[in-house]
């Protein structure tokens, strides 16, 4: 049998897209970017209206949006390979960083998060880390047995809590367990059993009560008592979760249309273009709209577990789903923050929320994935 | 071997994917179940707190009723005036914005604790709370430039009461000032919805008196604020109905000429047209400025008011009450010719003293030596108090007591006015009930000449001339214009109506005979006057130790008195006089009398006027 015949008999998920598809000379998936691109449109028309209207936001989040695709589009280029090369330099690297923002770092509304970098200007590295953690997890699983034996579990539990107990020390215990998560989906990807993933969920659940009177900063035991209870300080800390809720639900299943929520264009709610523009979405567009949105980030989700579940060595797939995983986790997050399921954490809504490097840092995310999809070869 | 632990790997991978995926989908659906329950089933509750929140109901205060004298000049008006209010739920620190605001206007401890108070009190949501009221331009330039720092707090304009005669008529129209917890704990529930955007309530004078009235119905604004307070758009309006416009009996000319008439001594004058029972004129010297009090007296201000020894805040006219004196003799006299114990032409001598019979006690004439022989004609017109001691022992206090009852002693007049006194008349029964003790004919000779146990405010004896120029029928004194109180059926009728114009000559002697105790308060009259003086002796001051450093000789001295109605033949107005420590009813509350009357009855050429018309056309009352 030619090669060719053979090609042509295989199932056509295996078979690669062919040489004359431009996609995938340029190394893009096109599903994946028409779904980040559907994402980004809905993002930038309810920033129009969260942000009042105001173009030169738009113009500032697209610049944005452009940095992050160029970053996406140069990372597709790259074979997997090299990102697998160049992990365990880019986790050094951010952890020195780490180490640095602790003793030299900006502070800003009592939390060292940034580093000035000359020639760069600001940066956080926290950033960073929230590929390099989950990608030397995948780093270190790369030609190990599965599943992962106690002494793996041990090292890569180490890989993650490091840099995790650093960024908590900042304060940042959002961003902190946001990173220790995305560490912790690929071994559960690599096949950590149910047996350890149960008593770990037990242990937190013992663990958590200790961590509020024992670990956390005041700020942070404040967000929790106003999570638990927001009415109890209704100007104060409960304000921005009472006003988000009420908006959410006076959306009611069509919204109050676009360009006519009242709670965020009367500034009743707070951070309407930033943390809680999912307020926005379910005011002005309701229920369908939300349904619109989740449906996009589930196509994309979707998409990614897809290329992850045909990803050729062990390297490629644990990062691509634990990229992905690590995306819904923000979506997640944030939509529990904002409905009030889960406490204040300052966590844009991915591809929506205006600003911040995580855009970047995302469709990085996203480059990688690419690339694992676009450079398939096939196994003989 | 290899290539089967990859499978199997790859089959481990494969089998966690899929977990996730169903993970991601069963997550985003109890995303979805927790936007149903929000956007579904919780939707009206959500709807509702947004439109609280967007939407505010404003009250719009009713602008209050002016008040105005008979010729329509005004007596009490509104206007502009810009306060610092505060909306306790748009501010996150009170106490941090009230300091701050303190460090840049002056907001003294007394507008704070009243902000508290007022902070505390059954109030309605994101109703403003006055802080400080007239600010002055360079204020509210401070403030607009700082607001940014305080959400919550603004500057508004509202009409305040405005009393453009000061102190001329503190008395009579009283004041209002910022309502007060006791105001509201009084009010039912739709009253006080009625006063939601109010500020201010009537608190005394004509002002409480007519409260309801003059303050109108509550308007509404639907308005759609931002998260700052700031208003974006007027959704509905319901406007309020004004409080109505209140004519007055009072004319201010007459206001004027008896106030000026007083100069700086302290009393009191009524006068009243005893055709309608319209009170004219109603005067308590000193009084006070009731501008200070509309928006908060200060303590000082109130301070000195209340340790001003004339007594400024205290009401003469209504609430002092005064032994009447010889103001009484002519009804004294009619009562007598009524019992029949005397005539016009019957006479005594009057030695200067009369013996109690069956006594060896003497109680002396106020003249010593004595009037000579008096009938019942020169005893009125001299004031003789002997020919009074022997009629009044005569007819008995039974007899006076009743009689003089009719004339409104005793008893409030029931004036348009709230805290009115009501005097004193002494009786048999009064006497068991006050002082559990028996009458004395030493009482009734005393409470002949006026003296004793008989107390009589100055509107009361007002009210004396009142009946007395009606002929024995009752009217109630009123303020305010329009549809008189219920015309009381109580009415004296003399057993010889005669003896009406008699007496009525008998007090026109009193200005305009040679003997006449007021003859110089009658001197140059363009009418003739009914009067009667009095003097009644100061019992309670002279114990009044606070007042002795003072002036002890001024203050022992006797309050003057007079009462008097004008024209004789067709009475116009009534009036009663009162000069504290005046001594001589006669030479000091007469001349005073007279310049009331003068006010009233004369017209712009000093002649008396056609009394059947207005006294100022609408032209003329329309320039003050």
């Amino acid at each position: 049998m030619s090669s060719r015949e053979y090609l042509r008999q295989l199932p056509s998920h295996q078979r690669g897209p062919s040489n004359r598809d431009l996609a995938f000379r340029l190394h893009v998936d096109a599903p994946l970017l028409a779904g980040l691109l559907a994402i980004m449109a809905y993002g930038m028309f309810i920033l129009y209206s969260a942000g009042g209207e105001d173009i030169n936001l738009l113009i500032r989040q697209s610049m944005r949006f452009l940095v992050g695709f160029t970053t996406m589009f140069v990372l597709a280029q790259f074979p997997p390979r090299t990102f697998r090369f160049w992990t365990p330099v880019l986790y050094g690297i951010g952890l020195v960083m780490l180490v640095l923002v602790l003793l030299v770092g900006i502070e800003a509304k009592g939390a060292q998060r940034w580093l000035y970098i000359p020639g760069f200007g600001r940066f956080q590295p926290s950033e960073l880390m929230k590929i390099a953690v989950p990608a030397l997890v995948a780093w270190f699983f790369r030609d190990r047995a599965l599943p992962p034996s106690f002494r793996d579990v041990v090292i890569a539990l180490t890989i993650v809590i490091v840099p995790a107990l650093l960024i908590g020390k900042q304060p940042d215990l959002g961003t902190a367990l946001l990173i220790a998560m995305s560490g912790l989906v690929i071994l559960f990807m690599a096949g950590l059993s149910w047996r350890i993933i149960g008593a770990a969920v037990a242990f937190v659940a013992v663990a958590a009560p200790l961590m509020y009177f024992y670990v956390m900063h005041d700020y942070q035991r404040r967000r929790v008592d106003t999570f638990l209870n927001p009415e109890a300080d209704p100007l104060g800390a409960g304000w921005n979760i009472i006003q988000s809720k009420t908006a959410i639900g006076s959306g009611g299943i069509d919204g109050k249309g676009w360009l006519n929520g009242t709670q965020s264009r009367l500034d009743f709610l707070p951070e309407s273009s930033t943390d809680f523009i999912f307020a926005v979405l379910a005011e002005e567009l309701g229920l369908l709209g939300i349904l619109l949105l989740f449906a996009l980030y589930l196509f994309v989700i979707g998409r990614c577990l897809w290329i992850s579940y045909h990803a050729q060595d062990l390297f490629s797939r644990l990062l691509g789903a634990g990229l992905a995983i690590t995306f819904f986790i923000y979506i997640l997050v944030n939509v529990g923050m904002v409905s009030g399921l889960l406490p204040v954490v300052g966590v844009p809504l991915p591809l929506i929320s205006y600003g911040g490097t995580s855009i970047v840092t995302l469709l990085a995310g996203f480059g990688m994935l690419m690339s694992i999809h676009t450079h398939r070869r096939l196994i003989g | 071997m290899r290539l089967r632990d990859r499978q199997r790997e790859s089959q481990i991978i494969q089998m966690r994917l899929i977990w996730t995926l169903a993970f991601v989908v069963i997550v985003l659906g109890a995303l979805v179940s927790r936007m149903i329950w929000l956007q579904w089933l919780q939707h009206d509750r959500f709807q509702a707190l947004a439109d609280q929140n967007r939407v505010q109901t404003q009250a719009i205060a009713p602008p209050r009723g002016l008040l105005l004298d008979r010729h329509g000049r005004i007596l009490a008006d509104n206007q502009p005036d810009f306060s610092l209010v505060v909306i306790p739920e748009q501010v996150r620190d009170l106490d941090a914005a009230l300091n701050g605001l303190r460090e840049l206007i002056s907001i003294d401890d007394d507008q704070i604790e009243r902000f508290h108070t007022q902070l505390k009190q059954r109030r309605r949501a994101w109703e403003a709370i006055p802080l400080r009221s007239r600010l002055t331009m360079e204020e509210i330039a401070l403030i607009a430039e700082a607001r940014h720092e305080w959400p919550g707090v603004r500057i508004e304009a509202e009409a305040i009461r405005h009393y453009p005669h000061g102190d001329l008529f503190s008395h009579v129209i009283g004041y209002v000032n910022r309502i007060n917890a006791e105001d509201i704990a009084a009010m039912d529930e739709a009253t006080l919805a009625n006063y939601s955007g109010t500020n201010f309530y009537g608190r005394a004078g004509i002002e409480r008196q007519y409260e309801q009235r003059l303050h109108g119905k509550v308007g509404y604004r639907k308005v759609e604020t931002n998260a700052r307070g700031r208003v974006q758009q007027v959704l509905e309006e319901i406007p309020p109905v004004p409080g109505e416009d209140i004519h007055l009996n009072l004319d201010l000319d007459v206001q004027r000429a008896a106030w000026d008439a007083l100069g700086s001594r302290r009393g009191a004058v009524i006068a009243i047209d005893p055709r309608d029972g319209g009170v004219l004129a109603f005067v308590s010297r000193p009084g006070f400025d009731p501008n200070l009090f509309v928006t908060g007296i200060s303590l000082t201000d109130y301070a000195a008011y209340r340790d001003d020894p004339d007594r400024p805040l205290f009401n003469r006219a209504l609430q002092g009450q005064y032994p009447p004196g010889s103001t009484i003799k002519s009804m004294m006299g009619l009562a007598a010719l009524d019992a029949g114990v005397t005539d016009w032409q019957r006479t005594i001598r009057d030695p200067g003293f009369f013996n109690l019979p069956g006594t060896t006690r003497i109680i002396r004439d106020w003249k010593r030596g004595g009037h000579g022989v008096v009938n019942l004609h020169t005893a009125v017109v001299e004031s003789c108090d002997t020919y009074f001691y022997d009629a009044g022992l005569k007819m008995g206090i039974d007899h006076i007591a009743n009689f003089l009852a009719h004339f409104g002693l005793g008893k409030i007049t029931g004036i348009d006015l709230q805290g009115e006194l009501a005097g004193i008349l002494p009786s048999r029964e009064w006497k068991q009930r006050a002082r559990k003790s028996a009458w004395f004919h030493g009482d009734t000779v005393n409470t002949s000449i006026g003296q004793g146990y008989m107390l009589a405010t100055p509107l009361q004896l007002a009210q004396t001339m009142v009946v007395s120029a009606r002929r024995g029928k009752q009217i109630v004194p009123r303020v305010a214009m329009g549809a008189p109180a219920a015309e009381p059926q109580d009415q004296l009728v003399l057993k010889n109506p005669d003896n009406w114009p008699r007496m009525e000559a008998a007090l026109a002697d009193v200005l305009h005979g040679q003997r006449g105790t007021a003859r110089a308060a009658g001197h140059g009259a363009q009418y003739r006057i009914a009067g009667k003086s009095g003097t009644a002796q100061v019992f309670s001051l002279a114990s009044d130790v606070e007042y002795k450093e003072l002036d002890v000789a001024e203050r022992l001295r006797d309050h003057a008195l007079f009462v008097a109605f004008a024209p004789v033949d067709n009475p116009a107005i009534a009036v009663a006089v009162l000069v504290e420590n005046g001594e001589s009813g006669g030479r000091t509350a007469g001349p005073v009398a007279r310049a009331v009357m003068d006010a009233w009855l004369l017209d712009g050429k000093g002649s008396l006027r056609d009394l059947s018309r207005p006294r100022l056309q609408p032209d003329e009352g329309a320039t003050p």
